[in-house]
């Protein structure tokens, strides 16, 4: 029991000392986002959690249902997110190499990658409306329309920070010393990517 | 006071701790009302002294916001005031209109008093807590553009901070939204979800910006932490709020004839909505463990600390306990809702105005900090009235328990007055905790009057 509580109250050894080789960790872009990608990662996941208890109470009809989304559609977005996630890393990149214009195309590819997105997902959203899927047209349905459509608000308002960004790199405003910004923008970029990597196989794959 | 038109806040203040006191008469009638039923019939009814007290809270709240504005303002745009006189006109006029409304309830049937203020040519009123006869309603539309106008032409002459855009944003939500008001369609359904728009989008939405604009005021104020820490911290919690808040209003459409599917966006968002009030807590803490300075005035300090903590448990704790669809269906409209209001109104609207009054009165009556008999007299104050609220809010909490169980869950089902009577014991208590709340408002307004070598104002 004593020897319980020591090693409650003190860590073994081989974890009190931080490897003092290596650059110290510290946390990519402002606290602030990171709060705020918490409190994001929260409201979906709130939603998983919720999409997994009506599926539980209905397994028949979300096997179904979920049959007849457009999984190619949602394939090809997944491939248009990854990418552009990429395409923002190597931003963080040139822009930490003090390659500025550099840093600016790799948004821009992010951007247009991003905007590939919405596109396809408005042919996918335009499909099903025709078939008369809509919020109250079954469970599943709700689900499907809600859980995208907040995410698909999402990487709008990413675009919106990835347009700012590529702004910024554009003027030279980013390199070694003022890092702060871009990473930011990067860090809310990964987690709309993220969350899309938990929410398409969740709805349209997994059975 | 760093501007001399900073002042017409004063007369703002007094008036909202004068209907203050107002609206806890009345709320004690009413505690009392609920266990002696015929206390002051047919002078006051019950429905009568329920408008009153409810009418009062929400007018004195925005004498309250107003006066924290053109105290603010001024100094975040570091200018004067755009038009000190239209302010103090428009103080006026509010006043005597509310007067006027609280005494046509009080002095003629509703439904007189509907005739006699034009409800047949525009039908606005006889919703809860929208009661107010049409002219009342029009002439708070003309306060409030006046009011708007008059910040609105001051913030553009001057300096442009987060704190003051973040204030504005909802101070014009809450003119807009109020719009709603005006709107009464037929269909009860329509009716019911667009008078939602007022009142949930109210509380859970713009109020929100306004409590958390001048919480980040008075923070800035009292620490001396760097404006721009304040000002991030402030773009997470609005943010916050208006994600969960906006959709949140589904937890009011559940099972009244709008689509299911609210019971799901509902039950989700508004489960989210402790997030932004726990962050205004850790905020207000934070901020106050980093501060840079002693300030003289530790009663503010204690008010704001207060505001984090209580409209946390309030709005964040007790709203979320019912928010739930599925629990929802059995504590609807139970005294769960009335324990909610109470706390989640006092912890977060009512202590946020308190706070700036507490900042700003010694300010505005020219010394940085009230005594220290004072402030120890205003602190009695804050625990007096916060501890009663809580043992209000855990009293109700136990009536509407046990209420939900003798009414709707249990295998013979009691009708509703029946099982009122077997819940008067928490009344009794709830009502003997409200006159413990007067004690520490009479506390509160003592304090305006203890006399003591109060702090100078230093002029830099």
């Amino acid at each position: 029991m004593n020897t319980c509580v020591q090693t409650l109250v003190s860590p073994p050894p081989s974890l009190r000392a931080v490897p003092s080789d290596g650059p110290a960790r510290r946390l990519p872009g402002d606290l602030a986002i990171w709060f705020f990608i918490l409190a994001e990662l929260l409201a979906f996941g709130a939603f998983f959690i919720a999409y997994a208890f009506a599926r539980a109470n209905n397994v028949e009809l979300f096997n179904e249902q979920q049959l007849a989304l457009d999984r190619n559609a949602g394939a090809i977005n997944t491939i248009l997110l990854l990418t552009s996630s990429y395409f923002v890393v190597r931003a963080v990149q040139a822009a930490e190499a003090s390659q500025g214009r550099r840093a600016a195309m790799w948004i821009a590819g992010g951007i247009a990658c991003g905007a590939g997105f919405i596109v396809v997902k408005l042919f996918e959203y335009a499909a099903k409306f025709e078939a008369g899927v809509s919020l109250s047209s079954s469970t599943f349905h709700m689900f499907y329309l809600v859980l995208t459509f907040f995410h698909f608000m999402h990487v709008i308002l990413g675009l919106v920070i990835l347009a700012a960004l590529w702004n910024n790199a554009r003027r030279g405003r980013y390199g070694p010393g003022s890092m702060n910004g871009i990473e930011t923008g990067a860090a809310y970029w990964h987690m709309v990517d993220l969350v899309w990597l938990i929410l398409f196989p969740l709805v349209y794959v997994m059975r | 006071m760093k501007y001399s038109s900073q002042s017409v806040a004063l007369p703002y203040f007094i008036a909202a701790i004068g209907l203050f006191v107002g609206q806890i008469i009345f709320g004690l009638a009413m505690g009392l009302q609920y266990v002696v039923g015929d206390f002051l019939f047919p002078e006051i009814p019950f429905n009568v002294a329920r408008m009153v007290h409810t009418n009062l809270l929400i007018v004195w709240l925005l004498f309250g916001f107003m006066g924290a504005t053109y105290f603010l303002i001024p100094e975040e745009a570091e200018t004067e005031l755009y038009s000190p006189k239209l302010a103090l006109l428009m103080f006026w006029i509010f006043l005597i209109a509310g007067a006027a409304t609280i005494l046509g309830y009080l002095l003629v049937p509703y439904s007189t008093l509907a005739e006699m203020t034009g409800n047949n040519i525009l039908a606005t009123m006889g919703r809860e807590f929208l009661e107010q006869p049409l002219l009342t309603k029009i002439g708070i539309v003309i306060v409030a553009l006046a009011f708007l106008f008059n910040i609105t032409m001051t913030m553009l002459k001057g300096r442009k901070t987060v704190i003051s855009i973040v204030l504005l944003m909802g101070l014009w939500g809450l003119a807009i939204f109020f719009l709603f008001s005006f709107y009464n369609p037929g269909n009860l359904v329509k009716d019911k979800f667009y008078w939602w728009w007022v009142v949930h989008l109210w509380v859970e939405g713009v109020w929100e910006l306004i409590m958390a604009a001048i919480l980040a005021f008075v923070l800035i104020k009292v620490t001396g932490v760097d404006r721009e820490v304040i000002e991030k911290w402030l773009y997470v919690i609005i943010t916050l709020a208006l994600v969960t808040g906006l959709i949140g209003t589904g937890h009011h459409y559940f099972w009244i004839g709008t689509p299911s599917y609210w019971q799901w966006l509902g039950s989700i968002f508004s489960a989210l909505e402790p997030i932004p009030f726990f962050a205004m807590t850790v905020f207000a803490f934070n901020m106050v463990n980093r501060r840079r300075r002693e300030h003289p005035n530790k009663a503010a300090v204690l008010w704001a600390l207060g505001t984090g903590v209580m409209a946390f448990l309030g709005a964040g704790v007790w709203g979320f306990l019912h928010t739930l669809a599925p629990v929802n269906y059995y504590t609807h409209g139970s005294q769960i809702t009335a324990a909610h209001g109470h706390m989640a109104f006092y912890g977060a609207y009512v202590l946020v105005v308190l706070t700036i009054i507490s900042y700003a009165m010694p300010l505005l009556r020219g010394r940085a900090a009230n005594s220290e008999r004072s402030q120890v007299c205003e602190m009695w104050a804050f625990w007096l009235m916060t501890i009663s609220m809580v043992f209000i809010t855990l009293f109700l909490t136990a009536a509407g328990i046990l209420q939900v169980w003798l009414q709707r869950v249990s295998d013979t089902p009691m009708p509703f007055m029946a099982v009122q009577d077997q819940i008067a014991l928490f009344y009794w208590m709830r009502l003997w905790a409200g006159v413990v709340f007067a004690a520490g408002l009479v506390t509160y307004l003592a304090s305006f009057f203890v006399k003591g070598d109060s702090k100078p104002l230093i002029h830099a």
